[in-house]
């Protein structure tokens, strides 16, 4: 056990970003929005800094009671470090592609870039930080409300955009109410268990479990299953990627379930892990579930964010088979995944951001994007290589996250939820490789500008969609042993605790 | 004498009540504002009574916490509802579907 100031010094990366987000936002009260720029490049400088933070933590394994701070509160291991990593790769891609898109959204030649933007996002990644690294249930609420708040602003961002605010209210208004869920069984854990800490919860949940207990670990995994966009709480997500601003969209797509997933695999591993076969059942049907709908609902979409919704609702599934499995080496699965979706993401909502008609304004429609390949090749290319991966046929590095959950799920002996999974993957590769049809023998729609971008923010957008493409190919495999041992170290570190 | 299953029951009604404000209603965004509140109060109860009734503090603690979480919440809804109303000109459940599928 840390004493207060060790406790503080465990939480650096934290420190720095409440300090810079504070500054950040009295900057931009003081500048207005000719500061959006300076404070968008703070804001990633602030990122990288926290990365760089995270990394010796995630490197050196760091595990056990000399990384929990504040008596119990919070834990600085290598589990929330990776976590942390992927959330500031993903918070800082959502601000390299913003000033572009915002630029073009504004309304009579002004951009609609604000400088609030950045802070917004600065404020959401420390709130999923808290999330991540939350071993108590004050603390975990804290996180989440602090990282929905942004995201609900985030969500209406566009205020002239009718759908934008639209999107903004729908979120909010779920979100409230899968706070209030997880509050609710938050409350009656308290209650039944007698404290609100992970570890002491686990304790007093060893044996015998009351229906008081039973109940608050169904409302909290509930109201998670809204967070994460688990069916059958997903009805959301759709709306949501489709209304808000495309480079939130992709923000919505990564880090949120990041830190959410995180979280789960924190709360039930932890806190509920004494009673994994009460909620193991929950998680095979919340994972089928999510496979099968994100699967089907995708197929009849015509607006390529609502498709990616129901593709991130399709890899939430496949995730969960990780946390169905129990095991060490279901959550390492469940990590060396994530980062292969996050970049999955990442790529596909660059390639939608580049996709622009002869006025400038986005092109969101599938059917919109025909002939792809004959007016903007290299673009096209990267789609089919986000679809292909997205679909997890073999010669591309999404195949590989599939691989290994699915491993994690044979070896905890849950052949029938493997081979579930797997007929469904072939059902969700369906409208992958219809939209990658589309795109390349179709009748060119010629609604694509086929003139690429220039300029700063272009280079933003082309550096993002090369680093995550190559990721994502089959050059990604190279990375496969060094990600699979920190994924490990991270597992390892979770299981530590519990 | 009132027990503390008097107290969770009573959290427990108010709680459905919140749930099913925010689903039943068809007329307005802010009913579904105040449903919240109603949710976040049974939760309140919940953790007052606990705390109580097991003679620690940290219910209560967590009960501030909410109260404050609660009311920031209130604000941004509010905002978020201002700039749908200013796009719209309505606030009507039946007429936030812009957006379907």
């Amino acid at each position: 056990m840390n004493d207060f100031s060790q406790s503080l010094q465990l939480i650096a990366a934290e420190e720095l970003l409440t300090v810079v987000g504070l500054i950040l936002l009295l900057a931009a009260a003081w500048m207005g929005d000719k500061g959006s720029r300076v404070i968008s490049i703070v804001a990633v400088a602030a990122l990288t800094a926290c990365a760089f933070i995270a990394a010796p933590t995630l490197c050196q394994g760091a595990m056990g009671p000399d990384r929990v701070a504040f008596s119990g509160q919070y834990t600085a291991d290598a589990f929330s470090a990776f976590a942390k990593i992927l959330i500031y790769a993903a918070g800082g891609a959502a601000l390299i592609v913003a000033p572009a898109f915002f630029g073009r959204a504004g309304s009579n030649g002004q951009s609609a870039m604000r400088a609030e933007y950045p802070v917004l996002v600065l404020f959401a990644v420390l709130g999923m930080n808290m999330m991540v690294s939350a071993t108590d249930f004050l603390t975990l609420y804290i996180g989440l409300e602090l990282n929905s708040l942004a995201a609900y602003v985030l969500a209406a961002f566009l205020r002239s955009d009718e759908r934008s605010a639209e999107a903004g209210l729908k979120y909010f208004v779920l979100g409230a109410l899968a706070s209030g869920i997880i509050l609710f069984g938050m409350s009656l854990t308290y209650g039944f268990t007698g404290s609100t800490n992970f570890t002491a919860v686990a304790l007093a949940l060893d044996g015998a479990m009351s229906t008081g207990a039973l109940f608050g670990l169904i409302f909290v995994l509930a109201g998670l299953a809204f967070k994460i966009s688990a069916v059958p709480f997903h009805m959301w997500t759709p709306d949501v990627y489709e209304g808000a601003p495309t480079p939130v969209t992709m923000f919505f797509a990564t880090a949120p379930k990041v830190a959410a997933l995180a979280l789960t695999m924190r709360v039930a591993l932890d806190a509920y892990g004494s009673q994994a076969a009460a909620w193991q059942q929950i998680v095979i049907f919340v994972s089928l579930a999510s496979i099968i709908v994100g699967a089907l609902g995708a197929i009849g979409q015509s607006n390529i964010k609502r498709l990616l919704a129901y593709s991130s609702i399709n890899n939430v599934g496949f995730l969960l088979i990780g946390l169905a499995a129990v095991t060490q080496e279901g959550a390492s699965a469940m990590l060396v995944y994530l980062a292969i979706y996050v970049a999955m993401s990442v790529a596909g909502f660059v390639v939608v951001l580049m996709l622009r008609d002869a006025d400038d304004n986005p092109v969101e429609a599938i059917a919109d994007i025909a002939g792809l390949s004959r007016t903007r090749p290299a673009l096209a290319w990267a789609l089919a290589a986000v679809m292909f991966s997205l679909a997890g046929i073999p010669p591309l590095f999404g195949f590989w996250g599939k691989f290994v959950v699915f491993q994690a799920a044979v070896n905890a002996d849950l052949l029938a939820l493997a081979a579930i999974g797997i007929a469904a993957s072939v059902i969700g590769a369906f409208y992958y490789l219809k939209v990658v049809k589309i795109a390349f023998f179709d009748e060119p729609a010629n609604v694509v500008s086929a003139n690429g971008e220039t300029g700063a923010d272009a280079i933003g957008h082309k550096v993002l969609l090369l680093l995550s493409c190559i990721f994502i190919s089959p050059l990604g495999y190279l990375l496969t042993p060094w990600l699979g041992d920190l994924a490990d170290k991270a597992a390892a570190a979770l299981f530590f605790a519990g | 004498m009132i027990g503390i299953e008097h107290y969770v029951v009573v959290s427990s009604i108010l709680f459905v009540l919140g749930v099913l404000g925010i689903f039943l209603n068809r007329k307005n965004v802010i009913v579904i504002l105040m449903a919240i509140e109603l949710i976040l109060l049974a939760v309140n109860i919940n953790f007052v009574a606990f705390s109580s009734f097991l003679g620690d503090l940290t219910g209560q603690i967590f009960a501030m916490f909410v109260l404050t979480v609660a009311a920031g919440e209130a604000a941004i809804g509010l905002a978020i509802l201002v700039i749908y109303f200013r796009g719209r000109g309505t606030i009507a459940v039946d007429d936030i579907h812009r957006m379907r599928g």
